[in-house]
């Protein structure tokens, strides 16, 4: 029989139990019900371009160093991301979900892991585009300090912006899509009217707790990095902050389904995740 | 050696590859299949209602913490890395692409080892890339069953290549001898 791997992954094991719970004591971040599989593939690649041996030398140093911390941090929270990314989103929320939007005067809208703003911008356009702009308030929480100093630029990589344009319009985009940025050689800065209703700020799903009654969440491609307990609390945490008759809107393979807060909430677009909470 | 599970790898020409493969195992299967082929991001479900439509085996695009069980093929969503939880589930990620891909048949074929250690069988297919060498190579090591399509066979060669080369798989074979050595595998298993 071949234990070895077994026994490897047995210590492996043990090891990331130690390193989340001493990141738990000493930062406040809690990773302990995050997908296993995903942090273990992280903390291992970071092992192995390091100089470290084990993880948990690398505890060691991430108690003894809030530098390597921040480094941790950046590789558990995987910040990927695009504008207007799977176009067929923006043009359901577009179609299915702007029109009973309208009917509110005022309408509060909050964007959860929202990394480094592309998807902000990618709503508040369409809230433009829509003529809603101007009676919005757009709240954008990460719980990474450092994607949100980015978020607030708005300034990205000039070399992305061909795929952006794309998405747009498949996104039912209205216009042409440089006139929402000003290119320089290397980088686009976005309209800088598009922030006038946005606020950035920190805030950590798993630890932090309602902050504002809202119209709509946006919360996509962050659930898929939790287990099932986790999801099932910070969709308590939603469902808290939602209006009746809000919406909640996931990732593509993103579901409320399987929480106990599924029977509040009726299915506007099964394909793109679109969810009502029902007003009772 | 009782096998757990059987994790596949393909990209270019993976299609028909998998087509043939697929349809060519029996109904109950003793193990789950977890398959990576690379594919367009923004491409739809095709692929899995397709080879569900003409196998013997239920084939599902995979969905996030769903229960990996026997006779299932789950395949990667688009735009997606799909790893194995070690309570036996699916995990989705969108972190960065890997050697250009995303699903990315290395993070599949590593997370997989965790989970099912040497009980596991990899299978590289064709492709124009050396995604899966790595994985494929891991499985080796933890004790795994190891198979390449034998690259005269693929539509194209270089990824079965670069999986030999750095693997040195088991075995090298035609579609339907890996068909073949499946299907003895699970008959073996059931007895
Ligand atoms: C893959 S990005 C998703 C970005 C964007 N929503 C999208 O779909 O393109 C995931 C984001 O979730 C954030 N995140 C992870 N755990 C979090 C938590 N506990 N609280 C708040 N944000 C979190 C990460 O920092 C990261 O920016």
């Amino acid at each position: 029989m071949n234990s070895g791997i077994d026994d490897t992954n047995q210590t492996i094991n043990i090891e990331i139990d130690l390193i989340l719970d001493a990141i738990f004591q000493k930062y406040g971040y809690d990773f302990r019900n995050y997908s296993r599989a995903h942090v273990k593939r992280r903390l291992l690649h970071r092992l192995s371009s390091s100089h470290f041996k084990s993880i948990s030398q690398m505890q060691h140093e991430v108690l003894h160093d809030p530098m390597f911390f921040q480094e941790i941090l950046k590789d558990l929270s995987i910040n990927v991301t695009e504008m207007f990314r799977d176009p067929k989103f923006y043009l359901a929320l577009r179609q299915e979900v702007i029109p009973l939007l309208k009917t509110y005067p005022f309408i509060k809208v909050w964007h959860a892991g929202c990394s480094t703003g592309e998807e902000v911008y990618s709503f508040a356009i369409v809230l433009k585009e829509e003529g809603l702009y101007d009676r919005v308030q757009i709240y954008a929480t990460d719980f990474n300090r450092n994607v949100l100093e980015t978020a607030k630029k708005g300034i990205y990589p000039i070399n992305r912006i061909k795929e952006f344009t794309a998405n747009y319009q498949q996104a039912g985009g209205k216009q042409s899509f440089s006139d929402y940025y000003m290119a320089d050689y290397n980088s686009v800065i976005f309209d800088q009217s598009l922030k006038k209703n946005i606020v950035f700020a920190e805030h950590n799903l798993v630890t932090d707790s309602v902050f504002a009654e809202v119209n709509i969440i946006i919360c996509r491609n962050v659930l898929i990095y939790f287990n099932r307990d986790l999801q099932n609390k910070v969709f308590s945490l939603f469902t808290e902050s939602l209006i009746n008759g809000g919406f909640l809107c996931l990732g593509s393979k993103e579901t409320i389904q399987f929480s106990n807060n599924a029977p509040q909430y009726d299915i506007l677009n099964p394909h793109e995740k679109l969810y009502k909470k029902r007003i009772v | 050696m009782t096998y757990k599970a059987i994790v596949i790898g393909a990209s270019t020409g993976g299609f028909y590859a998998l087509k043939r493969l697929i349809t060519a195992l029996p109904d109950g299967l003793d193990f789950p299949i977890l398959v990576v082929q690379h594919i367009s991001p923004n491409s739809d479900n095709f692929m899995a209602k397709y080879l569900n439509g003409i196998s013997k085996l239920t084939v599902k695009e995979a969905d996030e913490k769903e229960p990996i069980l026997p006779g299932n093929v789950y395949i990667a969503p688009p735009n997606y890395h799909m790893l194995v939880e070690e309570d036996f589930t699916i995990g989705l990620s969108t972190e960065e692409k890997i050697r250009y891909a995303r699903p990315s048949i290395d993070v599949l074929f590593e997370s997989a080892v965790f989970a099912y250690g040497a009980q596991l069988i990899g299978i590289v297919l064709t492709g124009a890339n050396n995604d899966g060498a790595h994985g494929l190579s891991a499985i080796k090591k933890a004790g795994g069953l190891t198979i390449a399509q034998l690259p005269s066979e693929a539509e194209a060669d270089m990824m079965p290549q670069s999986a030999i080369d750095l693997a040195k798989p088991h075995h090298i074979l035609p579609i339907d001898g890996i068909a073949k050595l499946l299907t003895e595998l699970n008959t073996n298993q059931k007895k």
